[in-house]
This record gives C-alpha cells, sequence and structure tokens, in this order.
C-alpha cells in the first residue's frame, strides 16, 4: 500500500510504497505510530512542524462489516498532547479503495489565510494514486451545508470528502474534521481534539477522493477471511443491541441516556448531579417516538457509512417532518442537553445542526456551554440562550472565540472552579464519581478525558463483557488497561468499536475479528495477540505525550470531583493516585 | 407494599397504557423480590438484562422493601 506525503508549503507531494514495518498497522496503529516518529513533542501544534495523519483501519475498504473507519491523528491543539480521532465515513473505504496507508500532511504556506482542496484520484498509467491542488478561497467563511453541495457539483456525486469548517479556520482548540455521511451531508466527524485546526493551519481546506479506476485490494487467504466476517457478522446480528431492530437500530446511541440516569450517572448541570429530571425527554426511546410521530411511521436508523450492518444513526425531523439533522448521538445529546439543564430535542438538534455546520465537536461545544452557565452567561435550561452561543462561535465574535478555545479555556476566562476536563479535553457523558472505572480511563488515557479509549461502561453499567459494581474502584485500573489496550487494537484493524457489545459477549465473533485480520494479511494471530498488540500502540502514545511534558501528574481527574460528593449516590471520586498510576505504570 | 418499577427501551411495551416517564407503580407482598416483581409484570425475563434497584444494580433475588424504585433494563448499549 501507499505512503502519501503532502508538503502544504509549496503544495508538492510524493507517493512511495508503505515500509513494511506498517504491512500489520492500520488505523490510530499508523497515526499514533508517525506521529510519534515524526511530530518534535514540543512543537506547535499549529505550526509547521506538526503533522496531520489519515490512516484507514487494516480492514476498511474490504468487505468486513462495519469497517468504513477513518483514524486522524497529530498533536492535538486541545491537549497539548498526541491525539487520535476515530470517524465512521465512506471517504475511509475511498482511501483504502486507493491503496493509501496513511495520508500525511505536512508543512504550512507561507501566504497567511490561503487555503487549497486536494483531489486525490487514481493514476491509471502509473498505477498509483495522484493528486492536483486547487485554490479553496471560494468555499471560506461558510456553513458546510453551503459547501457540500458545491463540492459534489463540481467533483461528481461518487466522491468522498474530508474538510475543515469555519471552526478550524478561526483556529479553534474546538474544531473537528469533516466527513460526508452516505447521503453526502457534512454529518460525520472527527471530532475531538481540535483535528480542524490542525488541517486549515496547514491551508488545506478539503480532501476529496475518487477510487475510480482503483485495483481491488488483495486478500490473502480468502476463505480464512470470509470465515471471520461470517462469524462477525453472525455474533452481530445475534446480539440484542446490534441486530436488526435491536438496541442501536431502534433507538441509537441515546439509548444510554435512561440507563446512565437510572444509574446515578449521567451528568447534569456542568457535572453537579447525576440525575436529570428531563433525562426521559431527551432519552433515545422519545427520539424515537419523537420520529414516529412527525414521519407518520416508525423508522429505523441508518448507517453512517456503506457496510455497516449495525445502523445506529438517526435523522431527527422538524415538527411538520422534514429534515432537521443528523444525527443525534447519545453523546451530543447529553452534551447539549442534559449537561446543560435542556429538555428539549428540538433545541439539542439545533445545536447538533450548528456544530456540523461550522464544525465544532459537540462534546467539547456543550460542556464549554455547562462551564459558560456555571460563569453565569446563561442560565441552566435556557436552550434559545445555548443556542444563540453556538451561534457566537461560528461568528467568531469575541465571546465566540472564547467558547471556541474549549471547556478548560471557557473555565478560565471566567474564573470556574467546577470545570470536567482531564489533560484540556473534557468529560463526555459518564460522571466519573458514579462510574469509577470510566474516571479512570479518563483520567490515564493518553487523549484526554475520552470515554471510547477504555470503554468499562461495558461491565460497569451495562452488564456487558462481565458484571462490575461502579461505584467501587477496587480493580478497576486493571479492567481500564485491558479495555484501553483492546481498544487501541480495534481502533487500529478499522472495525468501529460498537462491535465490542457483540463480540464482548459471543466468543466466536471475537475470534472472527482475528480470523479477518489473519485472512486479510497472511498472519496468524491468536485472541490472546489484541492485548499486547494494543499495549503497543500505548506505549508509543505515551512516550509523545511524557516528552510533551504530560507525565502522570496529568493523569488525574479535576480537584471538585475528589471534594465534592455527587448526588443520588453522594461520592466523590476515590480512586487512589497509586491505582491511577499503576494504569501506565504496568502497561 | 408498593413499588415503582420503571421500563425501558423494548420493554417499554409491557407498561400499562397510561404510565408516563416509563413508570407505573406495582402491588407486591412484603419480602418479594426482584425476580417476584418481574413475573408481576409479565416481563419476558430473558430480555431483561440490568435491573437496578435506587440506582444500584441488583440481582434476581434482592428482597425489595416498601418505595423501592426498580429501573428494568434489557440489553441495551451505545458510546
Ligand atoms: S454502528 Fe453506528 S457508528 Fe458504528 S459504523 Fe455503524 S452506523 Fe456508524
Amino acid at each position: 500500500m501507499w505512503l502519501i506525503r503532502i508538503n502544504m508549503a509549496d503544495r508538492s507531494y510524493t507517493v512511495e510504497k508503505a515500509p513494511a514495518a506498517f504491512e500489520t498497522l492500520g488505523g490510530r496503529g499508523v497515526t499514533s505510530t508517525i506521529v510519534h516518529d515524526e511530530v518534535p513533542p514540543l512543537s506547535h501544534p499549529l505550526g509547521p512542524s506538526n503533522k496531520l495523519v489519515f490512516s484507514p483501519g487494516l480492514l476498511t475498504g474490504t468487505a468486513a462489516p462495519s469497517s468504513a473507519r477513518i483514524s486522524a491523528g497529530a498533536k492535538s491543539p486541545l491537549t497539548g498532547g498526541i491525539k487520535e480521532s476515530n470517524a465512521g465515513t465512506a471517504w475511509a473505504q475511498h482511501l483504502a479503495n486507493l491503496g493509501i496507508k496513511a495520508l500525511v500532511v505536512e508543512g504550512q504556506p507561507e501566504e497567511k489565510g490561503a487555503y487549497w482542496m486536494a483531489h486525490l484520484t487514481w493514476d491509471d498509467q502509473e498505477e498509483r494514486p495522484s493528486i492536483e491542488f486547487l485554490p479553496a478561497d471560494d468555499y471560506l467563511g461558510q456553513s458546510l451545508f453551503d459547501v457540500f453541495p458545491k463540492l459534489y457539483e463540481r467533483f461528481g456525486e461518487r466522491v468522498t470528502i474530508a474538510g475543515v469548517g469555519v471552526s478550524g479556520e478561526y483556529g479553534y482548540a474546538n474544531s473537528g474534521i469533516v466527513y460526508n455521511d452516505n447521503n453526502q451531508r457534512p454529518n460525520r466527524y472527527s471530532g475531538r481534539g481540535g483535528m480542524g485546526a490542525v488541517m486549515a493551519s496547514k491551508g488545506l481546506k478539503f480532501i476529496v477522493a475518487d477510487p475510480s479506476g482503483a485495483p481491488r485490494r488483495e486478500v490473502a487467504d480468502r476463505e480464512l477471511f470470509n470465515q471471520g466476517r461470517r462469524k462477525m457478522r453472525e455474533a452481530l446480528q445475534e446480539h440484542a443491541i446490534t441486530q436488526p431492530k435491536g438496541g442501536l437500530n431502534m433507538y441509537g446511541t441515546a439509548v444510554l441516556i435512561n440507563i446512565l440516569n437510572e444509574a446515578g450517572g449521567l451528568p447534569t448541570r456542568n457535572f453537579s448531579s447525576g440525575r436529570f429530571e428531563g433525562a426521559a425527554k431527551i432519552a433515545g426511546e422519545a427520539i424515537f417516538e419523537g420520529i414516529k410521530d412527525r414521519a407518520g411511521e416508525e423508522v429505523f436508523n441508518h448507517g453512517c457509512s456503506p457496510g455497516c450492518i449495525i445502523q445506529c444513526s438517526n435523522t431527527w425531523l422538524r415538527p411538520d417532518g422534514t429534515e432537521h439533522v443528523s444525527c443525534i448521538e447519545y453523546e451530543s445529546d447529553w452534551a447539549l442537553g442534559a449537561n446543560c439543564g435542556i429538555d428539549s430535542l428540538d433545541d439539542i438538534a439545533e445545536m447538533v445542526r450548528l456544530c456540523n455546520a461550522y464544525g465544532f465537536d459537540t462534546i467539547e461545544t456543550g460542556t464549554t456551554i455547562g462551564v459558560a452557565m456555571e460563569a453565569g452567561v446563561i442560565p441552566f435550561g435556557d436552550g434559545q440562550g445555548a443556542i444563540n452561543l453556538v451561534e457566537e462561535m461560528g461568528k467568531g465574535t469575541p465571546l465566540g472565540r472564547i467558547l471556541g478555545g474549549g471547556t478548560e479555556f471557557t473555565g478560565r476566562a471566567y474564573g470556574v472552579t467546577r470545570v470536567p476536563t482531564v489533560k484540556g479535553q473534557s468529560m463526555p457523558a459518564y460522571e466519573p464519581r458514579a462510574v469509577k472505572g470510566i474516571g479512570i480511563t479518563y483520567a490515564t488515557s493518553t487523549m484526554g478525558a475520552d470515554h471510547t479509549a477504555g470503554y468499562t461502561i461495558g461491565p460497569e453499567i451495562l452488564a456487558v463483557g462481565g458484571d462490575e459494581d461502579p461505584l467501587d474502584p477496587e480493580g478497576k485500573a486493571a479492567l481500564s488497561r485491558a479495555f484501553q489496550a483492546t481498544t487501541a487494537f480495534i481502533d487500529s484493524i478499522g472495525h468501529c468499536l460498537f462491535i465490542a457489545f457483540a463480540i464482548l459477549d459471543i466468543e466466536s465473533g471475537y475470534e472472527g475479528m482475528v480470523e479477518e485480520c489473519n485472512g486479510l494479511l497472511g498472519t496468524d494471530w491468536t485472541t490472546d495477540d489484541v492485548v499486547p498488540m494494543g499495549t503497543e500502540v500505548l506505549k508509543k502514545e505515551r512516550a509523545f505525550n511524557e516528552a510533551a511534558g504530560i507525565g502522570p501528574a496529568q493523569d488525574r481527574v479535576p480537584e471538585f470531583m475528589t471534594r465534592e460528593p455527587l448526588p443520588p449516590h453522594n461520592q466523590v471520586f476515590d480512586v487512589p493516585d497509586e491505582a491511577l498510576d499503576s494504569v501506565y505504570g504496568e502497561l | 407494599m408498593q413499588v415503582q418499577a420503571r421500563l425501558f427501551a423494548t420493554l417499554r411495551n409491557h407498561l400499562p397504557e397510561d404510565a408516563t416517564d416509563h413508570t407505573t407503580q406495582v402491588e407486591l407482598p412484603e419480602g418479594a423480590t426482584v425476580e417476584d416483581l418481574l413475573e408481576k409484570l409479565e416481563l419476558p425475563k430473558d430480555e431483561v438484562r440490568v435491573t437496578m434497584v435506587n440506582g444500584r444494580a441488583r440481582p434476581r433475588e434482592w428482597e425489595l422493601e416498601p418505595d423501592d424504585e426498580v429501573g428494568i433494563f434489557p440489553a441495551v448499549g451505545g458510546g
């Protein structure tokens, strides 16, 4: 496969064979290796030395189900550490179809404020990918909902797109990289960690991909690959969470609102309670019923990308039955809802739409508004006020720029002490004081506070992959470590993390995952290799962070969580520092 | 004694018509367990994955107290 390097200083590029060491690496394994090996840890995230690396997962572009995943990696302007931000999109498959192992964006143009697009196609003659650079100045300062149709008109219906919105142009630490969904809409994101600002800092506005003419991927042992993929498919179709018309397909990821609320672990009004009285109004069940009412029929969810058989993405409708936004995910629903004391799905949908239009991470946006509410900028529960704040961010007003700097930055600007961040990145939708294991993941992850980095919610809340008391800190460091390593592996092979619900419960699905890889690559991995291979990725990320000045002292939750008991269980975060230090100390 | 049962996701179909916020009041004999409550509600037991009493996960044999709040869930996941 190919390793492409783009130098944005002069819009030149090279295409070489990817090194042999990358043969068995993909996705996060590739992005974190290149960032670790090539980016100076003390470089400025928005300066010329940082590199933005895209890599599709190992299985991406194959017929393995739910595997259209892309990893975007760089040094993060939000955390100052390494970042891998993962998304599901057909763009990931197009990169893989073009035979691209990694696309590395380097350098920076001299001209401030000038932007280009890279048009990525297959060169039949040279039998390799090629790139044309085109000016992108016509597309600046606009909503992505206006820009995407223009790009599709210009480049044709079949292309896929990665890009940045105005949030990246402003250089906000809260800025994602956007990708098209299955309906050519700018709705899928590598949201976390400010990757949009990194891409924009290089003067790169869009990467338009068209794999027409590229040869099919080789599969080393097709029989084994097919056997693996069949086991995976069967597990996904059998498990109550992932099966057709199952939990995810019917209610979407927001099905979690009620169970976290019941467990007292749904962060409410800027992490001041674990229960939200309006939970039922914004839960996945309410989304399903709301869509049914407005559509006049039951509507099941769709895939974010081709080849997903779980299909967890909803489309919220306006009262007149027309589309409002796709998709209201659990995290967005919580961040812009419960965390702000807002119980109107229409208000939440409008904020999600604005985040997609401007290029914001919905989690960081909701937690930033929560802190602004704590500071008294607007009251908790003020839906229209919150919508206005997202608009301010999109317009780049002075207040908008403070908010665009993220949750921690906003907390500093207003002197707030209850600021739910670790390593500069805000916490997602699970309260560490009510779910101790996920708190350990937030505290220690190389990514800053990140639930996907080690999703102990499975055994702690959902009774998936084990049964653990969420309030008990005992044994949770080892649990978090194992989940963090397994996740690093799954993020590298390119399956959507939601396969984990099925394969943690159904052993043959887990075997299938490893067989898919062995069939594709001709390797002889066993299920015992998963954790050690993920561990190698974590070690590189950790080494980068330590060299960037982010060590064990930063592996802590904010002080207020160790002092303020959280209702309803009235617990503080009581995991001892030694346990936190053991997560990476004993890696 | 009275306890409050809350049914979620696909289990909502087993709520009485007039239930609001997923909730229904159930009359049980003193000393009844979570299992007894599931039976009283005629829930498909193999679909029930998580039972919480007052916000804590509790097993089927857990003895209920008057006014307990019991959350009952099928397998759910997301992220
Ligand atoms: S399960 Fe959901 S998030 Fe994962 S690939 Fe499918 S639609 Fe996308």
